[in-house]
């Protein structure tokens, strides 16, 4: 009797230390990117930095300092005004602008930077128009350059605004607003009402917003490249395939986290302080206010401006373009490419998906603070711009794979050649560093959803792990798993940098193939292949407006 | 205009829904006047008129002596010099208690600001709290802060909507009568919003029940109980049976209890046949009486029992006992009436 206690009681310990171990090792495995681009600051390069800060690293500060400041001026600019207004009023094409808005964000910063380029350059249509009606030569006049530092400015603020937009107005919503009707009993006027309690209520979630655009920022190499400004992403690409020196590009990019984590760190403690801004459970419905004339047509010009020109001028550019050109683009090789695409983005999302369900499940089942640490860590990822993930996973195993085909060939007269680092295998882990966190989290979600008294109460009732699995747990996260799936899927299909650096030889994504033909001058042909992301980019756009109003309190 | 608050004919209907009936009170200056309904019944909505957050059909809202409501006539709620409680308080969570207090008063570095904070930091006993922030506060200390705030800038007329229903149902009776005496020691002219007839018995000099979007009564708590001038006022406050009767004569009216006369005279034709309101204060267990009834139920309360009774014919009576007169269910018990108030409807009312 009492051996047996004591050998169930092992075997629940050690079975308990065997998934923790699994979780560590997995967790660890995650970490390494991070770990080889912060450990490169211990081996100095002496001989290259003190070049380094004569010649770039100031630009490289300078450059994107600048960057943030501009985008995030111009997104919280474009994010809080309309989501205001589309929260508290009533104006034409009110209902449709609530979403429309999050359009831009189907819109991969580099895409809408080559479509504006081919637009508004010197040799496109805008510029050519206008010189053949007043007759002027290139030189005779000023035109803004789009390919300027003010360019990039302008295209990211044109994609990631949304993001402000999403927070601040699930705020807006979310503020009950009785906290709106006590002001008003307490002598606020409307716009006192927003100024003194709606925006430092959500100020916090406006910052969760700022820093994810911050974040996106310092993470885009397409736009920047393309534009010729230096920043972080470019000179990390120029150290390492420049002047051939990865140290150095690891070093760069251990800096770039550094700024990365500054954000990382506003947006964690805002999203903290979210907690505390509801003293309020009742709502009642948002009665929105009509605006008429001048003001409905102001609140209709400001919260449609972005709009037009972060998705509807350049998607139109683009279909244009894709119109103009489909009949050739659309040959066998664009259809291996969006296979290539397609796969590439699914395999990864559907790993990412098994894995947030195993560190999900671990985690519900073991409260214990070094798991729930350790996933915490490990959906840190999203914060790492691609480039400095590209940098951290190639290193190490370009390492292995050398190393080993040293040992293979000094002991058994064969090579084993680039074994690792030249396949698929590290460029889906480098999605996953980057992108396991969105599965983690709308995974994490949706099994808080599931109570552990709905477990204990189906066990009372004699259902098994299998059944209570298949009857309660599959049912109420179906929807949130596929969220998940989709989400991960249309993020690998955008991403760039870490495509370019890692994909195999002779290995063509969408994204890689767009940028391509855009840094070749081919605007024109570009346009399919972009337009195919564009499109896939919509989707999660849907998911997430609809999320949005199924969650605002007291809707109908 | 004497009344700080006239309600003068008020209907009020939200896409096409009757939700307010042709409401009329006047409530003085000082006044605490409690409205009292089952929930659906419009009180709120009714507070939310008086604060400005609906717009009329019809009626009138005076405060202090200005119009603030009528159709096509609306102060904007800003303008009202109203100040209100919303039933979970909804304090500013980004604001202290001190911040919270004095958000109403137009100048905040005012040395009258500072007093006028002092004074109600004092009186609803928040010294330990000032400079906390709500989500560090109990549910109580929510309410002070919220009712401070409110008071704070004076208003002209402060409206509560349900100020209890959030807090502990032992507390809620105490704390109505200690805001009672708050509310009178400041000044203020106060319209609460309640379903519960305790906490409104214990606040209010004046209490309006109200029922399908009608003010059925506007009276004292006494009247209200010992004269209700409804059937439905009847029911909705206290407890009691009705019975059948006979009217005798202009104070009398025979029953299966015996005849039972009231003070004042009725308006009832002889002859007619009528219901008794029969309250359980108003049947007495006596050990002597030869009237006997039935022990059918008892609900324990402490200092008494509520025994539901049946008599030799066959009535339901529900009469309060003191407690140490414990009797085993189904035991016969002595019972006599004693009435003073003879509350009689018509047989169809009930």
């Amino acid at each position: 009797m009492i051996f047996k206690k004591f050998s169930e009681s092992f075997c629940s310990l050690l079975k308990f230390s065997r998934l923790n171990l699994a979780l560590i090792l997995l967790a660890l495995f995650f970490c390494i990117p991070i770990v080889i681009v912060c450990g490169s600051l211990f081996f100095p390069a002496k001989d290259i930095w003190p070049h380094l800060i004569d010649t770039v690293l100031t630009d490289y500060i300078f450059n994107s300092l600048v960057l943030l400041i501009g985008v995030g001026f111009f997104s919280l600019l474009l994010g809080v005004i309309p989501a205001w207004l589309v929260t508290m009023y009533q104006f034409p094409m009110s209902r449709y602008l609530e979403w429309a808005i999050l359009l831009p964000m189907s819109m991969p910063a580099y895409i809408i930077a080559y479509s504006y380029t081919g637009v508004f350059d010197a040799a496109g249509p805008v510029q050519t128009i206008m010189r053949e009606l007043t007759g002027w030569e290139y030189n005779d006049y000023w035109f803004p350059e789009v390919r300027s530092l003010g360019g990039a400015i302008t295209m990211l603020s044109l994609v990631l605004y949304p993001y402000v937009y999403l927070l601040a107005r699930a705020s807006f919503i979310e503020q009950s607003i009785c906290v709106l009707e006590v002001s008003r009993t307490l002598g606020c006027n409307a716009m006192d009402a927003f100024r003194r309690v709606a925006l430092p209520l959500a100020r916090p979630a406006i910052i969760v917003g700022l820093s994810l655009v911050l974040m996106e920022t310092l993470a885009d190499y397409g736009t920047v490249q393309y534009f010729g400004v230096s920043a972080f992403t470019t000179g990390i690409f120029r150290t390492w395939f420049g002047m051939d020196n990865s140290l150095v590009a690891a070093q760069l990019s251990a800096i770039l986290l550094l700024f990365v984590a500054v954000f990382l760190y506003l947006e964690r403690r805002s999203r903290k302080q979210l907690a505390f801004n509801h003293t309020s459970n009742r709502y009642s419905p948002l009665l929105k206010q009509k605006l008429k004339n001048s003001s409905a047509f102001f609140a209709f010009v400001i919260c449609f401006a972005p709009l037009l020109f972060g998705f509807v001028l350049p998607a139109s550019f683009l279909g244009q373009w894709a119109i103009s050109t489909y009949s050739e683009a659309l040959d066998i090789n664009f259809y291996i490419l969006l296979l290539n695409s397609l796969s590439l983005a699914f395999i990864t999302a559907l790993l990412a998906l098994v894995i947030a369900l195993f560190l999900g499940y671990s985690n519900r089942n073991s409260r214990l603070f070094i798991n729930r640490f350790l996933v915490r860590f490990i959906s840190l990822g999203y914060a790492i711009p691609g480039t400095v993930i590209a940098v951290g996973v190639l290193i190490p195993f370009a390492w292995f794979d050398n190393s080993l085909d040293e040992f293979l060939t000094l002991h058994f007269n064969f090579g084993s050649g680039l074994l690792i680092s030249g396949t698929l295998f590290i460029l889906i882990f480098a999605y996953l560093v980057r992108f396991l966190a969105v599965s983690i989290n709308t995974v994490e979600a949706a099994l808080g959803k599931i109570k552990l008294e709905m477990d204990e109460v189906a066990k009372t009732t004699g259902m098994s792990h299998v059944r209570i699995m298949r009857r309660i747990h599959v049912p109420i996260m179906r929807g949130s798993l596929l969220t998940a799936l989709l989400l991960v899927f249309v993020d690998v299909l955008k991403e760039l940098p870490a495509t370019l650096i890692l994909r195999p030889f002779n290995f063509n994504t969408l994204a890689v193939r767009t940028f391509e033909l855009a840094n070749e001058e081919r605007l024109a042909e570009a346009a399919v292949p972009a337009l195919a992301i564009v499109i896939a980019g919509i989707i999660p756009v849907i998911m997430i407006s609809n999320s949005i109003s199924r969650s605002r309190p007291g809707y109908e | 205009m004497n009344n700080a608050i006239e309600i003068k004919e008020l209907s009020l209907s939200i896409e096409g829904r009757q939700i307010l009936e042709n409401i009329s009170f006047g409530l003085g200056e000082i006044g605490i006047a409690c409205l009292l309904g089952p929930s659906g019944c419009g009180k709120t909505s009714l507070l939310r008129c008086i604060a400005g957050f609906e717009e009329l059909n019809h009626g009138e809202v005076w405060i202090k002596g200005v119009i603030a409501s009528k159709p096509f006539h609306h102060l904007p709620v800003e303008q009202r010099n109203v100040g209100m409680v919303f039933q979970d308080y909804v304090l500013f969570p980004h604001m202290s208690v001190t911040e919270n207090i004095i958000f109403g008063l137009k100048d905040q570095r005012a040395a009258r600001t500072k007093e006028r904070l002092d004074e109600l930091i004092v009186l609803f006993a928040l010294e330990k709290h000032i400079s906390k922030y709500p989500h560090q506060l109990s549910g109580g200390q929510q309410q002070r802060v919220a009712l401070a705030r409110a008071m704070a800038p004076r208003p002209g007329v402060l409206l509560l909507d349900e100020p209890f229903a959030s807090l502990d149902i032992e507390l809620r009776e105490q704390l109505a009568r200690e805001l009672r005496s708050i509310l009178k020691q400041d000044g203020i002219t106060t319209i609460m919003v309640t379903h519960n007839q305790l906490e409104a018995f214990a606040m209010a000099d004046i209490i309006g029940v109200m029922g399908d979007g009608k003010l059925r009564q506007w009276d004292t708590a006494f009247n209200l109980y010992h004269e209700p001038k409804t059937s439905y006022v009847a029911n909705f406050i206290g407890e009691g049976v009705f019975i059948k009767g006979e009217v005798i004569n202009s104070i009398e009216v025979k029953t299966d209890i015996g005849n039972i006369k009231g003070h004042a005279p009725h308006s009832f034709e002889k002859g007619e046949k009528v219901r008794v309101l029969i309250r359980p204060d108003d049947i007495l267990h006596d050990d002597d009486s030869k009237v006997t009834a039935y022990v059918r139920g008892k609900a324990f309360r402490g200092a008494e029992f509520l025994y539901t009774l049946e008599t030799q014919n066959g009535l339901y009576l529900q009469s309060l006992v003191p407690s140490h007169h414990d009797h085993p269910m189904n035991e016969p018990i002595g019972i006599k009436t004693e009435i003073d108030h003879l509350v009689i409807f018509t047989d169809e009312d009930v």
